[in-house]
């Protein structure tokens, strides 16, 4: 019940503080338009006035175009709003005092840490579920009809990868004062895993390589997904328990 | 006398700075306690500890019979205000108490009476539904009174509760304090002397982590009060007046006399003596008074005393 009590105010907040609209906002729009810029792409630079004076070679775009192009602005833009609305989310309470007013209830601290990913969490699955509904709609007009269940694993897959960094935020800015130094500090485990992601061996290590099964499952070649599965999912229960076992300890 | 507060050996250290030390406390239940001291005397620190938001670096302290490492029991006990509550500026006071009411699991039908009780009683019902980001010192500290009673606590530990407020909102938070009186026990810090003595029946001066003492306040000012009188003549009387003090010097019991004009403050001995001969012997000088009293002490006097900031 008190789990409850303090889902429902991290939902309201985010309802209330729009953080739920941009988030909305920002993953449509991206949603929408992705199927749309895939398949005008070639278009679009023909009508640039000195595009006859070089050559281009643009392929046919295809199905797999416009599902690549979802992927990546979902994908970059979910991990920024991750980082962007997570980076407070303890640290803010901390340095305001409202963590040490709701604390001196009996408001257990991890309910006080759950609460937040979950709210988070709920807020990305529907944000990116509408999204992806939205993609998939343009999809279906401007290419072909994709398997819909396999839409939604990869959808599943994007949402995955977004809380790796919903959580890895929350884990920083438990652990620091500043909100700032958390999204810092997120942004640089991004990039560790932008590098490790450019070395073959260590690819299939990062949560990153969800997307590349994701993409492979709309081709008759899919991989296994078993290690950025475990990956991902290891990495967002392990920032949870060391977010929780933090605030434990930590003089509020 | 049933206890509410006890601490034994209670202490806490940031690195050199000894914040608490070695506090042992004993508050009654049912009175109103102020704990006074200077700015970093250590009265937040010690709030701080009985809520459990932070943890003791020696000792251990009881808050109803709850030892305060049990965070499970002890938020159920107390109704806690900072000295600068923090609420959710988007939410309304009502989304605010009903929040804090869930979190203590206080049924529906309940927690909405108690609510409005609550909004009434602190006179927020104009602002019940008003964004908590636009209110005013004032309003926030009454709001902060009433999340601490939402669960009709026991025991509510107040942080400097009417340090920031105007004299208005400062007599406002103080009558409701006094209301408390009896039906809880308050556990009030202040660095505002006259608040302490208008309010509270016990008093703790801290100094540097360490209690200095620990009375009743009728006790403590009885204890300490200054054994001088001061008298004041006619203005036409001065020059005799002035003669009959300066002939007090060789009394025995007679410590000091300063005179100022047509006003003479004695220092004694023996207060028992000086009340019998003192006013016998004005009297036969002749010199007419406009007052004779007895010095009565303020807390503010017997706190400066206490810290040593000023000799007795």
């Amino acid at each position: 019940m008190i789990f409850l009590a303090s889902l429902r105010k991290e939902l309201f907040e985010l309802t209330r503080t729009n953080c739920l609209l941009i988030m909305m906002a920002v993953l449509l729009a991206f949603g929408l338009t992705s199927p749309v810029v895939a398949k005008y792409t070639p278009e679009i630079i023909s009508m640039i006035p000195e595009a006859d004076m070089i050559t281009i070679i643009l392929p046919e775009p295809t199905l797999f175009d416009s599902i690549s192009q979802f992927m990546k602005n979902t994908y970059q833009f979910g991990f920024l709003l991750a980082i962007l609305l997570t980076m407070g989310s303890v640290a803010k309470e901390k340095e305001m005092g409202t963590a040490a007013m709701v604390l001196s209830k009996p408001l257990p601290r991890w309910v006080f840490i759950l609460s937040k990913f979950t709210a988070l969490a709920l807020a990305f699955l529907g944000c990116l579920l509408v999204a992806s509904l939205g993609a998939y709609y343009y999809t279906v007009i401007l290419f072909s009809t994709p398997q819909l269940a396999v839409w939604l694993q990869m959808t599943i897959a994007l949402w995955c990868v977004t809380l790796v960094y919903v959580a890895i935020t929350l884990l920083f800015s438990t652990l620091l004062r500043s909100s700032a130094a958390a999204a810092g500090l997120a942004f640089g485990i991004m990039i560790i895993f932008s590098l490790l992601g450019t070395v073959p061996v260590l690819e299939k290590l990062t949560p990153g390589y969800l997307l590349t099964w994701a993409g492979r499952l709309f081709t008759p070649d899919p991989i296994s997904g078993w290690y950025p599965w475990l990956i991902s999912l290891g990495i967002i229960l392990l920032s949870l328990v060391a977010a929780c076992m933090a605030i434990e300890r930590q003089e509020i | 006398m049933k206890t509410a507060i006890r601490t034994k050996n209670l202490s806490k250290v940031y690195g050199p700075v000894k914040a608490v030390d070695q506090l042992d406390l004993v508050v009654p239940r049912g009175i109103i306690f102020g704990f006074l001291g200077a700015n970093g005397a250590g009265k937040t620190t010690t709030i701080r500890l009985l809520t459990g938001l932070i943890k003791p670096t020696d000792g251990e302290a009881w808050v109803d019979g709850e030892p305060i490492s049990n965070k499970g029991g002890l938020p159920n006990k107390i109704g806690y205000l900072p000295e600068e509550p923090a609420f959710y500026s988007w939410m309304t006071p009502l989304e605010f108490l009903d929040y804090i009411g869930r979190l203590f699991k206080i049924p529906e039908k309940e927690r909405k009476a108690r609510i409005h009780q609550l909004i009434e009683q602190l006179d927020l019902g104009a602002a019940r539904k008003r964004r908590i980001g636009g209110f005013s010192r004032g309003m926030r500290q009454r709001l902060g009174l009433a999340q601490a009673l939402i669960n009709r606590p026991p025991i509510l530990l107040l942080d400097e509760p009417a340090s920031a407020l105007d004299p208005n909102g400062r007599k406002e938070v103080l009558e409701m304090i006094t209301g408390l009186r009896g039906t809880h026990t308050v556990f009030m810090s202040t660095h505002i002397l006259a608040d302490a003595e208008r309010v509270c029946d016990r008093i703790a001066i801290i100094d540097q982590g360490k209690i200095l003492v620990e009375a009743d306040q009728s006790t403590l000012l009885s204890n300490y009060t200054i054994p001088a009188y001061e008298i004041e003549c006619l203005p036409e009387e001065t020059s005799n007046f002035q003669k009959w003090a300066a002939g007090l010097h060789p009394l025995p019991w007679v410590v000091d006399v300063h005179v100022d004009g047509n006003l003479a403050r004695i220092t004694v001995k023996d207060p028992a003596l000086a009340n019998q001969a003192l006013l016998s012997m004005i009297v036969e000088s002749g010199v007419k008074l406009i007052r004779y009293e007895i010095v009565r002490p303020s807390l503010e006097d017997i706190f400066l005393r206490i810290v040593g900031k000023e000799g007795p």
